[in-house]
């Protein structure tokens, strides 16, 4: 029982590490700074997976961890490297959307209310580990909705976007560790042409705009009086 | 098998397309060649479905009912068009002539996206398939890399694939619901088992999140800003097989839950999708009046028609069910030839605005008269398909006592007709004051510099109309006709005409076999 123990206090450990990755890329303005908080954040969710796959033992989750550990820390860095120029990557924002107390204070809210609104299917879930996984899992996916809204570069609105995914499969791991092992791997595969696609396409508007600010991307309007 | 021939053609011919030596000079001939084969096998396959009900090529991961079937046939008819149309279309208007085959192999992968959605029957896979058809469209959209395509392709790329985050969670909670309400297999037919056990409080969460995440693919309102912007830079050919046939998909996955659900959560299910449904077409019969640009115009029409749909399902009873399917039908075939006759004013003037069309029907009578039948039909004027459609959904309403629902979208409905006819009229018939005739010689590619120095004969034609805006051009000159063979290419003129067929066909008589279809298609959303 000891050892169970051990287990829920790692598992709500990485949560809350997890958690706090995720206010890490609401509240950094490096581009390069935004992916290492994506990078950690992920190698947390590969660890959450891997205390909920040690007892009872799942080779599941086990699976989904090592998927983890291999596609998001190492493949997507790699991948993001080849398609995206250099110099998009040293990027920092200036202009801001909202001042980072303010997006931070926000943030704070939506993980709060997270914790809320997950109350009812936590005691319908009945676990220890769903406590952890579910709000944070919620929270995340909302931080990651927010990130892509207040983040006007082009590769932290990509790395916004997959950090709503780790939220959705850091709830999964908890509530439906049996979802089969294939999906699994497909969505691996399906992130990764995510990010190919909009590297490409993200290096075509760095070429042909001149800039990766995709916030201020304004031509498109329906007021413009062409 | 034939659903595996399918699912591989469209892979296939575009690995044919990739293939550095030949794949430049094949990638027309191959795609052409690969679209027609889908459209004959999916017509096949439909004629299977609608005799043995259902079609099993791997079970619980691959099956194909009727309401599958006929969005098969849909995208697959759209894409056979849309292909033969880029074969005159895209030489003529791209700049990146060079890399047409990226085009042509990019176009079949999005058609294997779009086909694979109605095959598969593992909701997870059906979240996968959703999401590839934005991936695999994104680079088309963005095909021509100038500024307005890359912003309306980023925009589209991210909300739709923050929308479909948002379905994911709802898709993962959805299969923990099924596991609680006691189903074993992660299918509809296993959902459907779970039925009414299902724990409503998750339940209603999950629905809730799949209906705004894809309501983003849709085009379903709070989120639908990206989709004018989409639907209209893309290339023409695209945008018909975006606006027709990849989201009528996308909300096949939708209208497939409904019943799904409703046995957990009863009348909320209609409610919702009623809200959604009424919100869009409001919204979207408003917006209509004030656009500039005539693509957009198409743009927003297909937002409403997809507010159209939503409110059929949610009014609910076999008759509505039938009226949504029908709507399905009719907007992808009708929306698909609208956009095709926007193309085609697009290769006459060059220009997106509408501000800058003027006595279209003077200046090409096919690219006119095409665009008037288009918008009318579209708008739902009688003879054509979509009026029938429409119809149905209103009498469906009407006959169950619904009378606020049914008032608010005869409302926007007329809203809707009243702005796209006020554009489209001014367009085609409106005088011209001073004629601005096409600078550009035949085949030069369009959207580049207005000033362009190199004027061809029609220059001279330019110089002797220019006068003062008092002296009225000479009536209906008969240059037209040369000018416009010219002008809109063969292959276009063919698409045009074959895509006119079911637009008036359908409007006036529905064969069996597709009555069959659609009502038993009906009778699988009805639950």
């Amino acid at each position: 029982m000891a050892g169970e123990s051990f287990l829920y206090q790692f598992n709500a450990l990485a949560g809350g590490f997890f958690l706090l990755c995720t206010f890490g890329m609401v509240a950094t303005r490096q581009v390069q700074g935004c992916l290492r908080f994506f990078v950690l954040q992920s190698l947390f969710l590969a660890a959450s997976a891997f205390v909920l796959g040690l007892r009872p033992l799942s080779w599941h989750l086990l699976a989904v961890a090592a998927i983890n550990v291999v596609n998001k820390p190492i493949l997507i860095p790699w991948l993001l490297r080849r398609t995206i120029p250099e110099e998009v990557h040293t990027r920092r924002e200036i202009t801001q959307v909202l001042n980072i107390p303010a997006s931070l204070l926000i943030a704070l809210g939506i993980a709060v209310g997270a914790y809320f609104l997950t109350l009812p299917w936590v005691s319908l879930a009945g676990t220890s580990y769903a406590g952890v996984n579910i709000p944070i899992g919620l929270a995340a996916l909302l931080l990651g909705a927010f990130t892509l809204t207040v983040r006007r570069e082009a590769v932290p609105q990509l790395l916004g976007l997959m950090a709503m995914e780790n939220g959705a499969f850091f709830t999964s791991i908890a509530i439906a560790p049996e979802l089969h092992l294939f999906v699994e791997l497909v969505v691996a595969f399906d992130v990764l042409i995510a990010v190919f696609v909009i590297g490409v396409l993200t290096t075509a508007i760095h070429e042909h705009i001149g800039t990766t600010e995709v916030g201020s991307l304004a031509v498109l309007r329906e007021e413009s009086s062409r | 098998m034939i659903v595996y021939a399918i699912l591989v053609l469209p892979v296939a011919a575009a690995t044919l397309c990739w293939i550095p030596a030949t794949g430049k000079r094949a990638a027309a001939p191959v795609t052409f060649a690969s679209s027609l084969a889908l459209l004959v096998l999916t017509i096949k396959l439909a004629a299977r479905v609608v005799a043995v009900q259902k079609l099993v090529a791997a079970p619980e991961w691959i099956e194909v009912d009727s309401f599958g079937a006929l969005i098969l046939v849909l995208v697959a008819a759209v894409g056979f068009l849309a292909c033969l149309y880029s074969l005159g279309y895209m030489p003529r208007t791209t700049h990146n002539r060079s890399i047409l085959h990226h085009y042509y192999g990019n176009f079949n992968l999005f058609i294997f996206s779009m086909v694979a959605v109605p095959v598969v029957v593992s909701p997870s896979l059906e979240w996968l398939a959703v999401e590839f058809t934005t991936l695999l469209s994104v680079l088309l959209v963005g095909f021509e890399s100038n500024a307005e395509a890359l912003e309306a392709a980023w925009k589209y790329a991210i909300l739709t694939l923050t929308g479909a985050a948002i379905a994911l969670f709802g898709f993962l909670l959805l299969f923990w619901a099924m596991q609680k309400g006691g189903g074993s297999s992660y299918t509809w037919a296993g959902l459907a088992a779970a039925g009414a056990k299902m724990p409503p409080e998750v339940l209603k969460t999950a629905y809730l999140m799949i209906l705004v995440g894809f309501g983003a693919k849709v085009g379903l309102v709070p989120l639908h800003t990206w989709l004018p912007d989409a639907h209209s830079q893309a290339p023409t050919p695209i945008c018909a097989l975006l606006s027709g046939v990849e989201t009528t998909a996308v909300l096949y996955v939708i209208l497939r839950l409904m019943p799904i659900m409703h046995p957990a959560l009863g009348g909320i299910v209609e409610e919702w999708s009623l809200i959604f449904g009424l919100l869009s077409v409001g919204v979207a019969a408003f917006l209509l009046i004030q656009v500039h640009d005539y693509k957009r115009l198409f743009a927003y029409s297909t937002v409403e028609h997809m507010g159209i749909i939503l409110t059929a399902a949610g009014i609910g009873g076999a008759a509505a069910h039938y009226g949504a399917v029908y709507q399905i039908l009719a907007h992808a075939v009708t929306k698909s030839f609208c956009f095709f006759a926007a193309g085609a004013v697009l290769l006459v003037v060059g220009k997106r605005e509408i501000a800058s069309v003027e006595g279209l029907v003077r200046r090409s009578p096919l690219a006119g008269s095409a665009l008037l039948v288009g918008a009318l039909a579209i708008a739902g004027a009688p003879p054509f398909v979509v009026f029938l459609g429409e119809f149905s959904i209103l009498k469906a309403g009407i006959s169950q006592g619904r009378y606020v629902t049914i008032g608010l979208l005869a409302f926007f409905l007329v809203v809707a007709f009243f702005g796209i006819l006020l554009h489209v009229n001014r367009m085609v018939f409106s005088r011209p004051a001073a004629p601005v005739y096409d600078r550009r010689p035949a085949g030069a590619p369009l959207g580049g510099p207005a000033d362009d120095p190199n004027l061809p004969a029609a220059a001279t034609l330019d110089e002797r109309w220019s006068g003062p805006a008092d002296d009225p051009p000479p009536e209906a000159v008969d240059f037209a006709s040369p000018r416009e063979r010219q002008l809109i290419p063969l292959s276009c003129r063919v698409t045009l005409l074959l895509a006119l067929i079911p637009v008036v066909v359908l409007g006036v008589y529905v064969p069996r076999p597709v009555y069959e279809l659609l009502s038993r298609a009906a009778a699988l959303i009805g639950g």
